[in-house]
């Protein structure tokens, strides 16, 4: 991909996140319901009136919208219309790190379970050793995270006391949310692992090897991972954007500062500038990591560089 | 590579440790990306492990001192401003920061001098003179005076500016005329600095709970200075000076508040830990298992005891229940037939078996109400109201017009989509198909959604509470006085009206609450437009040989200066 066509998909990328904050500004709007519904009335309507003015809700929708997007430009998300004394933007530099830290551990934690058990599984085939790796993969990938997580902090918080039950302190904390989210995706990788590696072993490549003699230690970890490896590599970046935006569950269970939590929340509190101002840096993080892994692609692959 | 590695990276400190850092020092700044470049830069898989062990290398952590004190304390505060706070988790913290001219005994949460020493009331019950402290200081050290008092208190009033919880304003004169822009002069309201620590207030009527609501949270002390400058994000950029014991040393959303003591605050002397933190819990287990596992002291929000745990843990000498000032009970709509018959209200009242309710449901030590307020209150005795009784019940709905539930319209059952209150939901709709031979169809609706339903009018019976802001009954019979937003029934009674009204026009005595009763039992013997169903209970969770200062009281008021942990933390 030459830098004329990677400026060509960022150009193409604003007409797609503009429709996205438009048809996401319209559709929370109207959602029944308001930001400023309490369980406890304002002391009058003009005290309501009042402070839908100030966050300009008394305007015409496409109004606020112009409004909206005159700010983005500025690259300001707006006021949080429900912790009023935070911005959208004090949000995300608060929240993001987090999730996206918690994201990029998960995601190494499920390359670095995902590809040995592949591997081990591919090349225990029909052995003990395989089945046991199978099991294994079997079990990662049937376990939600809604389960998995307070699996894991009655076992080991409460019940072995080796690691906190939640909170996001010291590296420590990370462990338990770090392996409930990357489990399920480490039992992705190593079926992906598995079935690259018995293609690669079924190949020419390989038999070729074999035949001159090279042992059965080097053909497996230096002439067949790296081919087994090319459908966990497509995988990856797809699955780095799942990571990286944050888990309502996983971060819900062990009460982490990160961002999937106010995704979630956002939308029922009706939080408008929130709900947009997050989707919106949801796609933007998609939409790069897409870019980045066709880019990848050029840069490994020469069929696909000069097709 | 190895420059990049999580333990090493500066940016990725960031995002596990704030301590000490300024919060305008936040602002504007890109996104920290702390760890995505990685896995783009990797060279072999073979790095991945290690890179993995590197990133939870203790090291790279480390969030500042550890606090006295670590308090589960419920959801994230929405706001710490007085003007703009509502709920109780934020009333806790926000009491912390800044004080009023009186504020909460620990023991039994009424009211003791505050920023005020003493204060004096005229004869006829409205006139009050408050003397300030000469010794009341900001945390920077300047000294607390009258025009900070006025400053804050015509802030919450202010026509444009104005609070949303600016009510307890209006008991004093020409308050509320001031906020409406019918008074344009400040001069006019009666709220008076005779000089710099001396200060006059003239009420409408008779309030014999003011002086208590000077301890409320929206009648803080806040510093002018600080919110003039940084408007909106007064509580998030620097550090607002705090009149209160505590100042605040750090806001991390869905993280934690941290609580430093005030070493300026005048009863500096008597504030039992210095630092403490907050953490907004929202689920139940965690917040259980926080404090099993010793990294909180104290669980104090209700909500955040899990219900299906109830019955295990009250056996526990860490577990506390204690009465509380708030009612679960139901709304009716009184603008849509049959629900505008009182009688057909009354029916649907008696066929509740409000101790089921509590014994088979809440479990939490909650009391059946017959009543809308609370009992406890010094001064004042409720009407019983209706206990249960389906044979009156059947013969009320006859009368109405709907012998054996024959004829009746279809109606819903309206309430917030959470496990707890579908239980009761599904309780109640069983009592009156067996009873009155009436099926009410449940409608849940998510909270905000709901709330807006409510206060539309667009239900039939809705589930609702409240919670006393002071140890008045008005606080909760003033719901219902015809034009308070907070009705949310359509219900409107002159005779009711009038009642509410003459009281207020009384000082603190017997002829007062006589007229307060004669109003609650129109409301819950006669005209029902609500169905009180129970008393809720206050639920705690803290270890009395650990934790000192938190004292069962009918406001659930615990200020946060009061409580400490003997010994290290388990």
């Amino acid at each position: 991909m030459s830098f004329q066509q990677v400026w060509k998909r960022l150009a193409a990328m604003i007409p797609v996140l503009l429709g996205i904050s438009f048809v996401v500004f319209g559709m929370i709007r109207a959602a029944p319901g308001g930001p400023f519904d309490t369980a406890r009335a304002a002391v009058s309507e003009e005290a309501r009136d009042a402070l839908r003015a100030r966050y300009h809700l008394d305007e015409p929708v496409w109004k606020q919208y112009g409004r909206f997007l005159a700010q983005l430009v500025k690259g300001d998300l707006g006021p949080s219309l429900k912790y009023r004394h935070h911005t959208v933007n004090d949000v995300l530099s608060q929240a993001l790190p987090v999730s996206m830290m918690l994201g990029v551990m998960a995601f190494l934690f499920a390359l670095a379970l995902g590809i040995p058990l592949g591997v081990a599984a591919a090349v225990g085939r029909g052995r003990a050793s395989g089945w046991l790796a199978e099991s294994a993969i079997l079990l990662c990938i049937s376990i939600p995270a809604l389960l998995l997580g307070p699996l894991l902090v009655l076992v080991f918080a409460v019940g072995l006391g080796w690691f906190p039950v939640g909170l996001w302190n010291s590296p420590w904390h990370a462990v338990l949310p770090v392996a409930t989210l990357g489990i399920f995706f480490a039992g992705r990788v190593a079926r992906l692992m598995r079935e690259g590696m018995m293609d690669a072993f079924g190949s020419s490549f390989v038999t070729a090897a074999r035949a001159r003699g090279v042992g059965e230690g080097s053909l497996i970890w230096r002439h067949a991972l790296p081919i087994g490896a090319t459908p966990v590599v497509s995988y990856a970046g797809p699955l780095l954007a799942d990571l990286l935006t944050g888990s309502f569950v996983v971060e819900n269970v062990f009460q982490i500062p990160g961002i999937g939590v106010f995704m979630v929340n956002s939308a029922l509190n009706r939080d408008y500038t929130m709900v947009v101002g997050l989707v919106l840096v949801y796609a933007v993080l998609l939409l790069m990591l897409n870019l980045v892994v066709d880019v990848a692609y050029t840069v490994l692959d020469p069929k696909v560089r000069h097709g | 590579m190895r420059n990049r590695a999580p333990a090493s990276n500066p940016r990725g400190r960031a995002a596990w440790s704030g301590e000490g850092r300024d919060f305008a020092a936040n602002r504007g700044r890109p996104l920290s990306l702390c760890g995505l470049e990685e896995p783009r830069r990797l060279g072999g898989i073979w790095v991945l492990p290690l890179l993995f062990l590197l990133g939870l290398t203790p090291g790279c952590g480390g969030r500042g001192p550890a606090p006295d004190l670590v308090i589960i304390n419920g959801k994230e505060p929405e706001s710490l401003d007085p003007a703009v706070m509502s709920g109780e988790a934020e009333g806790r913290i926000v009491q912390a920061l800044f004080e009023g001219l009186t504020r909460y005994n620990p023991t039994n949460g009424m009211a003791e001098p505050g920023l005020a020493e003493s204060w004096t009331l005229s004869e006829n019950g409205r006139r009050y003179r408050f003397r300030l402290r000469s010794e009341a200081r900001w945390s920077n050290g300047e000294p607390i005076r009258t025009k900070d008092v006025l400053y804050s208190w015509f802030r919450m009033i202010d026509p444009v500016e104005g609070s949303q919880y600016s009510s307890p304003f209006y008991l004093i004169r020409n308050a509320e005329a001031y906020q409406t822009g019918t008074v344009k002069s400040r001069a006019e309201v009666g709220m008076k600095a005779s000089d710099e620590l001396n200060l006059e207030v003239e009420l409408e009527n008779p309030a014999p709970y003011f002086v208590e609501l000077c301890a409320y949270a929206p009648m803080a002390v806040v510093p002018q200075q600080s919110i003039e400058r940084h408007r909106s994000a007064w509580l998030t950029q620097g550090q607002p000076p705090a009149s209160g014991a505590y100042t605040l040393v750090e806001w991390r959303l869905n993280d934690r508040v941290r609580l430093r003591k005030n070493p300026h605050y005048w009863d500096a002397a008597g504030v039992k830990s210095t630092l403490i933190d907050l953490l907004p819990v929202t689920h139940p287990t965690t917040a259980l298992n926080l404090y099993l596992s010793g990294q909180a002291d104290v669980i104090w929000d209700k909500d955040l005891i899990p219900s299906d745990l109830v019955e295990t843990l009250r056996k526990r000498p860490d577990f506390h229940s204690f009465d509380y000032l708030a009612t679960y009970f139901l709304r009716f709509n009184t603008t849509r037939k049959p629900f505008h018959d009182p009688r057909v209200r009354r029916a649907l009242a008696l066929a509740i078996d409000k101790r089921r309710i509590v014994e088979q449901i809440t479990r939490g030590g909650e009391r059946p109400a017959g009543h809308l307020v609370p009992p406890g209150l010094p001064g004042y005795v409720s009407p019983p109201g209706l206990s249960v009784d389906p044979d009156r019940a059947r013969a009320l709905l006859a009368e109405a017009g709907f012998p054996g539930g024959a004829g009746f319209p279809k109606f819903h059952y309206h309430f917030d989509s959470r496990k707890s209150q579908e239980n009761i939901a599904v309780q109640i709709q069983a009592m009156w198909e067996k009873e009155l031979g009436l099926r009410a169809e449940l409608r849940p609706q998510e909270w905000q959604v709901y709330l807006n339903t409510q206060s539309q009018l667009d239900y039939d019976i809705s589930r609702s509470s409240w919670i006393g802001d002071y140890n008045d009954p008005t606080t909760f019979l003033d719901l219902f006085a015809g034009g308070n937003l907070n009705n949310r029934t359509g219900w409107k009674h002159e005779k009711y009206d009038t009642l509410l009204k003459r009281a207020g026009a009384e000082p603190a005595g017997p002829a007062r609450a006589e007229l307060l009763r004669q109003a609650e039992t129109l409301l819950v013997e006669q005209e029902m437009p609500v169905v009180p169903l129970y008393f809720y209970a206050g639920m705690q969770i803290h270890d009395p040989r650990r934790i000192e200062g938190i004292h069962p009281n009918l406001r659930a008021e615990h200020p946060l200066r009061a409580v400490a942990r003997r010994g290290a933390r388990r």
